[in-house]
């Protein structure tokens, strides 16, 4: 069960498009609100109202800030379970709980085996996921199994969540195993990325990085040289500085 | 890397438990104390429940321990699994070598050669559930598997000690062998957080973002006011100075302390000795909880590259 599937038939995943995000955190919200009641339900807070609030969450936004001067600029970064093509957090679960689909390649976690040892939370280099405490099993991201799959649904609606929510369309859903598919000629044209590949977890999710500003010499903002005043001007300055 | 104590107080435990069930097997193997009921039984008894309490202590940890029998199903795959399933194999030789010991004062090699071999093996694969993970640089290196045998070694070693001594069995070999043992794992230790100290992860904020063509990335805004899950698990950090104080204890009291008292043994009474001894063992059981604490205090995790860290 924790071997990995030598392929899979699909390799669904997300693209996230860095150049657009904006930051607005309604992916996270929608991901949280559409899962506390889908197949990982609930998405368990502990003390909501209180000082001390914490609970799962499958999708977290991040801000960083890359570059420095003109170049440098905000990048708002979603993460999310990157749906691994060899991920360890997988091939370390004792009791098979943890497993990738062969027809898709998502990645799930068997709420009814998982004994909450943790052990998948650590392998994971990119913290996808989180444990339920009152649950007591791990939870992570399903790519919304339950509504890609959904036929009770509008076929607009199957995707996930994350992707039908996003006010700017910084997030795409697709078959990144076909190089046909409109997510694979993104990833394609726009250089995509995968994140700590040092790792080796080959992410089937790509990143598509901010497009640079096209090169050229950045004016100065001021005159970098200080101009002397002549005439009425030098002597309204010697007037003035004194 | 949050550094539960079920998790410390276990890989200590199992880990001095399967030394010292090592060294009355050998003990008995080579005919040195053998065949001496009373410390033979009581050896394989404490060693045993040693194991037994760490296995327990382990289940606490778990948000299910009712079906920790899972966890020995995957062990193609999963050192964890691995490990609970050699942890249960080895009982078999034990107990059997134990039977044969106390009922027919015969000393079964066999049996003997087993449970060294499965206290071995089972020390090996605790230690290679911390090596395998990549997202952890203090962990996935050539260090954590020797450092996790000798000091399974020198610390069932301490216990042997305590045992020989109790029974009026006094004899320079355990000394030497803690002497020996003790330095090595004080060297690799040092080694080891020379190494720790020494060099980074290949993992930085800019290959975790992958901005780095853009320029150094630094975390403007978390995703949270409020600390989760991830940064209460991977985002535990220990402040230098305390990790700092914590390596001296280990070093004295974990090494240096235990290993001046037994061999002080060979040199005194029968009853200091016993008491000398007992000393050495409550020092060591300090030392070396510190020591396992540390080697999660100081284990940094990838996730907080994404959450300020600038090398994990
Ligand atoms: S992102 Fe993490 S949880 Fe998701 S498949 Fe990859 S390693 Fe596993
Ligand atoms: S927490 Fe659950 S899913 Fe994760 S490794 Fe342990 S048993 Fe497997």
């Amino acid at each position: 069960m924790t071997d990995l599937p030598k392929t899979t038939g699909k390799k669904l995943g997300l693209v996230i498009d860095l150049d657009i995000c904006v930051g607005c955190h309604a992916c996270a919200v929608n991901c949280k609100e559409w899962n506390d009641g889908g197949h990982m339900a609930p998405l368990t807070d502990l003390d909501p109202y209180g000082k001390d609030v914490s609970g799962v969450w499958f999708n977290r936004v991040h801000s960083f800030e890359a570059g420095d001067h003109e170049c440098g600029r905000t990048v708002h970064f979603p993460r999310s379970c990157l749906h691994c093509e060899t991920p360890d957090c997988v091939t370390v679960c004792p009791t098979g709980a943890s497993y990738k689909r062969a027809e898709d390649g998502i990645v799930l976690v068997n709420a009814d085996t998982c004994i909450g040892c943790k052990l998948c939370s650590w392998a994971c280099p990119y913290g996808a996921r989180e444990f339920d405490e009152i649950d007591g099993v791990m939870k992570k991201c399903t790519l919304c199994i339950d509504r890609i799959y959904n036929e009770t649904l509008q076929e607009i609606d199957r995707v996930p969540a994350c992707v039908s929510t996003c006010p700017v369309s910084a997030r795409h859903f697709g078959d990144l195993g076909d190089p046909e598919s409109k997510v694979s000629k993104l990833v394609a044209e726009r250089g995509g990325m995968d994140l700590m590949p040092e790792m080796g977890y080959r992410p089937v999710n790509k990143y598509l990085p901010p497009r640079l500003p096209k090169q050229q010499k950045a004016a100065p903002l001021m005159p970098s040289e200080e101009v002397e005043a002549k005439g009425f001007l030098a002597w309204l300055d010697r007037r003035l500085s004194r | 890397m949050h550094p539960a104590l079920s998790i410390v107080f276990f890989t200590t435990a199992s880990g001095a438990g399967y030394g010292l069930l090592v060294l009355v097997a050998w003990a008995a193997l080579i005919g040195h104390h053998a065949p001496q009921t009373y410390f033979g039984i009581t050896g394989i008894a404490v060693g045993l429940g040693l194991v037994g309490a760490g296995l327990l202590s382990s289940l606490g940890h778990l948000g299910h321990p009712e079906r920790a029998w899972r966890a020995l199903t995957q062990w193609r795959s999963s050192w964890l699994s691995r490990e609970g399933v050699m942890a249960l194999l080895t009982f078999l030789p034990a107990l059997f070598f134990a039977w044969r010991w106390v009922v027919a004062d015969q000393i079964a090699s066999l049996a003997a050669w087993l449970t060294i071999l499965g206290a071995a093996l089972t020390t090996i694969c605790t230690a290679m559930i911390y090596a395998s993970l990549k997202p952890v640089r203090a962990w996935r290196n050539l260090w954590t598997v020797p450092i996790y045998l000798v000091l399974a070694l020198y610390t069932g070693g301490l216990l042997t000690g305590l045992l020989l001594n109790a029974y009026g069995l006094r004899g320079p070999f355990i000394p030497f062998f803690v002497s020996i043992a003790g330095i090595l794992g004080a060297v690799l230790k040092i080694g080891y957080w020379a190494f720790l100290d020494g060099g980074r992860s290949s993992s930085t904020p800019e290959n975790a973002t992958g901005l780095g063509a853009i320029g150094k990335v630094k975390m403007l805004d978390p995703p949270n006011t409020e600390a989760n899950y991830l940064l209460k698990e991977m985002g535990y950090r220990v402040a230098r100075k305390h990790a700092g104080r914590l390596r001296l204890i280990v070093l004295v009291l974990g090494f240096a302390v235990p290993i001046g008292l037994s061999v002080l043994t060979l040199y005194v009474g029968a009853v200091a000795a016993t008491l000398f001894s007992l000393i050495a063992v409550v020092s060591g059981a300090i030392g070396i909880l510190a020591e396992r604490w540390l080697f999660f205090a100081e284990a940094k995790h990838t996730v907080t590259l994404y959450y300020g860290a600038s090398r994990a």
